[in-house]
């Protein structure tokens, strides 16, 4: 019941701040146009007096350059979101006094932050379908109909990626005071993951490896990467159970 | 008991923000906790309604433990000292939204939400959004937030102390309104508030508890009868070195002198009143002022404070 209540509160909390818009018009941006960039950007260096010879080069587009867009612009732009919409779902409302105000009810500290995860979840979900439906549309009309399975998969993996980002965020959101702070840490995260990704063994293991592995399911004969989709849900787990195990004892 | 604390401490690093409080409050009635700046009355209700954690001692609420955290706060209702919203939402949304968190049946809700905003004055501004409101709105929209419940217990931090005189006077008529309907526990450090509605009070300072009594019987107990007289312009060192020799006679507890106004602590009232004019005008002083003064909360507060001048 409190858990509902939460989750609504959130829910319409990332609507009305104008949150909800901001996400879904990003990744809805950038799921229509990267087919459309694919197609058009050899024919547009082309157009530029001097680089004919570079255009010549460039292969014909194919339905795979739409996809790599896809994948690469909406997952830049999607973690990049997760990190900023959730830098201060716990340590705003702790800094501001809403969380004061809030916990001093019969709403319980676990379901306070899971209401908070999981609207972000769902938010996420939704804006992910959206661009989906945007870029699946524009491929179908520029280069023919992919895989539909393929393409569910695909945006199922790019959402586990960005959850991990949330779950991470939140996490640090509960640890420190300031949004700032929160946001600081994750991105420090991400720079962790880049300089160990260097190793090709480690590489397998990290949630990077989705967003290679959501492109390579259009291309037949590669390994699907589940060490990474496992990680990927543990560090989910553990980063939404620390938070928990932290703001259960702590003074608000 | 509907407020017990036993031995409670907290400690900050190396702050004793609390130092063994042990303290009663009667169900029903509003009992005024009062003490300086920096005191632990925040501190304490903090505790009590589980937003920060003792270091050690006990303490009940509402006859529950405050380490069983879910059915203390399903009994109370807080108002802390600068009450924070979520300014998106209008009043009808917030005061809805914490019904929900309370699980209140929807129809009930409904008609809760509507009293509270008429109750406390913000019925014409329902639907419009918290982030607009001014301190003494918030305030007002807090102490409805914290009677959603109907709670027995109710913990305001300060709750008047950003209100202007007349929306002061209105949160203390409610807050007067609702002994008998559930204790009131209520932090100051404004004495004239406390005077106004409380029918207890406790006193700390430096995180003990210095004095718990009914209001009556701390009056009693603490203040003496005294008498204020102040003279005209021009007489200032006559005046002063009377009030000195003042000091001498039997019947005189203390004398405090401030410019052209002497009090004079008594401790015989009769005899007082038969001697101190004909002293005056034995001196020949010429008087502007002479009175009996009431004592007051404040007396008793700054005796126990120990900042009696």
């Amino acid at each position: 019941m409190t858990f509902l209540a939460s989750l609504r509160k959130e829910l319409m909390e990332l609507a009305r701040t104008k949150r909800l818009l901001i996400l879904a018009v990003v990744l809805l941006f950038f799921g229509m146009t990267s087919p459309l960039m694919a197609k058009v950007t050899p024919q547009l260096l082309s157009s530029i007096p001097g680089a004919e010879a570079i255009a010549s080069i460039i292969p014909e587009p194919t339905i795979l350059d739409a996809i790599g867009q896809y994948v690469k612009n909406v997952n830049q732009f999607g973690v990049l979101l997760a990190l900023l919409l959730t830098m201060g779902m716990v340590a705003a409302e702790k800094d501001k006094g809403t969380a004061a105000m809030m916990l001093s009810k019969p709403l319980p500290r676990g379901g306070f932050l899971l209401a908070k995860f999981t609207a972000m979840s769902l938010v996420f979900l939704g804006c992910l379908v959206l661009a989906g439906l945007g870029a699946y549309y524009y491929t179908v009309v520029l280069f023919g109909a992919p895989d539909a399975a393929a393409w569910i998969s695909m945006n199922l993996l790019l959402w586990v990626n960005m959850l991990v980002f949330v779950a991470l965020t939140l996490f640090f959101s509960v640890l420190v005071r300031s949004q700032a702070a929160a946001a600081g840490l994750s991105v420090g995260v991400i720079l962790v993951f880049s300089l160990i990704s260097i190793s090709p063994v480690v590489a397998q293991y990290l949630p990077d490896r989705l967003v290679a592995w959501s492109v390579a399911l259009f291309v037949g004969g590669i390994e699907p990467a589940w060490p990474a989709l496992w990680v990927s849900l543990g560090l989910i787990a553990a980063s939404l159970a620390a938070a928990w195990l932290i703001f259960r004892r702590q003074e608000i | 008991m509907s407020i017990r604390t036993q031995d409670l401490r907290k400690v900050y690093g190396t702050v004793k923000a609390l130092d063994g409080l042990t303290l009663q409050v009667e169900p029903g009635t509003v009992f005024g906790f009062l003490g300086p700046n920096g005191a632990g009355k925040s501190t304490t209700i903090r505790l009590l309604t589980g937003l920060a954690h003792p270091t050690s001692g006990k303490a009940w609420v509402a006859g529950e433990d405050i380490t069983r955290l879910e059915r203390v706060t399903s009994r109370i209702g807080y108002l802390p000292e600068e009450p924070a919203f979520y300014t998106w939402m209008t009043p009808r949304e917030f005061l809805d939204h914490v019904g929900r968190v309370f699980g209140i049946p929807v129809g009930l809700r409904s008609a809760r939400t509507k009293e509270l905003l008429e109750k406390v004055g913000l019925g014409s501004v329902a639907k419009r959004r918290i982030g607009g409101f001014s301190r003494g709105m918030r305030q007002r929209l807090g102490l409805a937030q914290a009677l959603m419940n109907q709670p027995d217990v109710l913990l305001l931090d300060e709750p008047v102390s950003a209100l202007d005189p007349a929306g002061r006077k209105e949160m203390l008529e409610l807050i007067r309104a609702l002994r008998g309907q559930c204790t009131v526990f209520m932090s100051t450090h404004i004495l004239a508030d406390v005077e106004r509605v409380c029918d207890s009070v406790g006193i700390i300072d430096h995180g003990r508890l210095m004095v718990e009594a009914p209001q009556q019987e701390l009056m009693d107990r603490y203040t003496l009868p005294a008498f204020e007289l102040e003279c005209d312009n021009g007489a200032e060192a006559a005046f002063q070195s009377w009030g000195q020799a003042l000091r001498s006679l039997p019947w005189v507890t203390a004398v405090a002198l401030d410019g052209r106004t002497a009090r004079v602590t008594v401790n015989d009232v009769e005899a007082a009143r038969q001697s101190l004019l004909a002293e005056v005008v034995r001196c020949g002083l010429p008087l502007r002022r002479y009175e009996v003064v009431t004592p007051s909360l404040e007396d008793v507060f700054l005796k126990i404070v120990g900042q009696e001048g």
